[in-house]
């Protein structure tokens, strides 16, 4: 069954990704290849602003339906990935070394 | 060159002439002695930000904060009593001093709303204006008077929605000992910033020296380099940094920096994803819609000289409480609380409108992400600091003018402990003494 809405259909095998809260999105970001996150910025970017246009004519931000809140999801992990990818050529923040910063407080969508 | 004027005297230093231009010594942030004066002299006498007044939204809420900065075991309670005033009790029952409000892990902080505050232990219970208001078999306690046995109170007052406790019932109003910034801040649209991001980390290093990592941005364009665009950063590293403006009134200070990358006046500038989502490091280009944000609209604290190019204002209430602004409408405190010489826990708290979309909502969210992308850096760098001066082969170190806050700072610190053990009501400190024919223009 698919879990983004089928306009979108070409997303789909990225819904691992469909990831609710930043500790979650940051986790798997470090548990993966660049090469993986590769292909998930590559269609994410060139999807980015139809999903913002395509969201924001259907539903206020606090009532999506499941479909689109994916959605949603899996475009903050594009934004999460994007570091690695435009910036560090590595998963991990370049010589940040033992020092970890946790996220505590978000608004999930 | 400066590309910012500089004041008369020659230099921003030169400027507040008690702060010296020699190299700065750091033992203040290696000598464990040193920092057990300063608990004793900083954090149980000046004012402290435990949070905003959002946290405590109705009759009955609260939360608690642990302040090991204020010496091991501190904990205190803050919340909203019956007739919405906010109040901080020390957390611990009067009977046999059990801790009261925590849950599962008594060292981990809790929130939540409550009618009344009930120990675990005996069941002893306590009003949320801290009186103690039931007794578990009080006819077997010999002459108790429950009047006598409320919660200890802590000193709480409020400015602009921030909440601060003092543990000195002896110290200054609030409003008076954050003196002339923050009366020039008051206004600014806090309570429309409610979207909240907050962060937390255990750093290795001494307090201090995560502030002076925020107080100068001498390093910006050389430890971030990665972050920009290749041709970018080698201007900005080329250009190197200079502040619009440094200003000090009394213990407090700030920086203020200008900021062309909101929105970048050429898009080549930023990353591909920055041009997607209008975002970066310096917020969401385009300004939420309220009022109070716009250049002329902020109070005169804010961008002091009223530059068309300005970006960023940073305001360091000592000893602990940053509070940075951006120019499009949006802003950050930090918190750095140490719990050994070389340790403190940091605290990051992002603010923003709350947003109306989802292109509002990943534009925040990309300034989150690279906020931590950023810190994640700045923190790892004081680990390195520190072991390395804590060797002491080297003792003293050159300050730039860039670098005026840190000395401001330091200096700021070193009067309260000299003030301390002067007034004789701490342990007789070498070090501290030596300097104190120098450094005595405080106001504890």
């Amino acid at each position: 069954m698919s879990k983004l809405p089928e306009e979108f259909a070409d997303l789909e095998q990225f819904t691992d990704w469909c990831l609710p809260t930043e500790e979650e999105r940051y986790s798997k970001r470090l548990d993966s290849t660049m090469a993986e996150m590769q292909e998930l910025y590559d269609a994410g970017m060139a999807r980015l602003e139809d999903v913002m246009v395509y969201l924001d004519a259907r539903f206020p931000l606090h009532e999506m339906p499941d479909d689109a809140k994916a959605l949603m999801h899996l475009m903050q992990s594009v934004v999460m990935v994007s570091f690695p990818i435009e910036v560090w050529k590595q998963p991990r923040v370049l010589d940040s070394g033992a020092s970890y910063i946790q996220l505590i407080k978000e608004p999930v969508v | 060159m400066a590309h910012f004027p500089k004041p008369a005297a020659g230099s921003w230093t030169e400027n507040w002439p008690e702060l010296g231009t020699a190299p700065v010594n750091y033992e203040d942030s290696i000598d464990p002695e040193h920092y057990k004066l300063e608990q004793q002299a900083i954090f149980k006498k000046t004012w402290l930000n435990v949070g905003r007044v959002e946290r405590l939204p109705k009759k009955g809420s609260y939360f608690t904060r642990e302040m090991p900065s204020a010496g091991a075991g501190t904990s205190v309670i803050i919340v909203k009593d019956k007739q919405e005033v906010i109040r901080a009790f020390y957390n611990m029952c009067r009977h046999r001093g059990n801790k009261l409000v925590w849950s599962d892990y008594p060292g981990e902080e809790v929130s939540g709303t409550c009618r009344q505050f009930t120990c675990k232990y005996h069941a002893w219970r306590y009003s949320l204006e801290g009186d103690l208001t039931f007794v578990q078999q009080e006819g077997e306690f010999f002459d108790l008077d429950k009047a006598n046995y409320g919660l200890v109170p802590v000193r709480c007052e409020v400015w602009e929605g921030f909440v601060f406790i003092n543990f000195d019932n002896n110290a200054i109003p609030l409003a008076e000992y954050l003196g002339d910034f923050a009366k020039g801040l008051e206004g600014y649209p806090f309570h429309e910033m409610t979207e909240h991001y907050g962060y937390r980390s255990e750093i290795n290093a001494n307090w201090k020296l995560f502030i002076d990592a925020f107080v100068e941005f001498y390093h910006a364009p050389i430890l971030h380099m990665k972050q920009a665009e290749k041709e970018e950063a080698e201007k900005l590293a080329k250009f190197g940094f200079e502040a619009l403006a440094y200003d000090i009134k009394g213990d407090h200070s700030m920086v203020s920096s200008w900021g062309g990358m909101s929105p970048p006046k050429d898009l080549n500038m930023v990353k591909p994803i920055e041009r997607i989502l209008h975002s970066g490091l310096f917020g969401p280009w385009d300004r939420p819609d309220i009022k109070g944000i716009l250049p002329d609209e902020l109070p005169p604290a804010i961008n002091p000289g009223r530059h068309k190019t300005w970006g960023t204002d940073s305001f360091e209430f000592f000893p602990n409480f940053t509070l940075l602004f951006w120019a499009p409408g949006w802003y950050l405190t930090y918190h750095y609380w140490p719990t050994a010489v070389d340790k403190h826990i940091f605290e990051a708290d992002l603010y923003f409108v709350p947003p109306k979309n989802t292109r509002q909502r990943l534009s925040q969210e990309l300034a989150a992400v690279t906020f931590k992308e950023y810190a994640f850096q700045d923190a790892n760098t004081l680990e390195a600091t520190q072991t390395q001066i804590g060797t002491r082969v080297v003792t003293d170190f050159p300050l730039c003018d860039q670098e005026i806050l840190l000395r401001h700072l330091h200096k700021t610190a070193w009067d309260y402990v000299n003030a301390y053990t002067n007034n004789g009501d701490g342990s007789a400190n070498g070090k501290a003494q030596e300097k104190t024919s120098e450094k005595d223009s405080v106001n504890v």
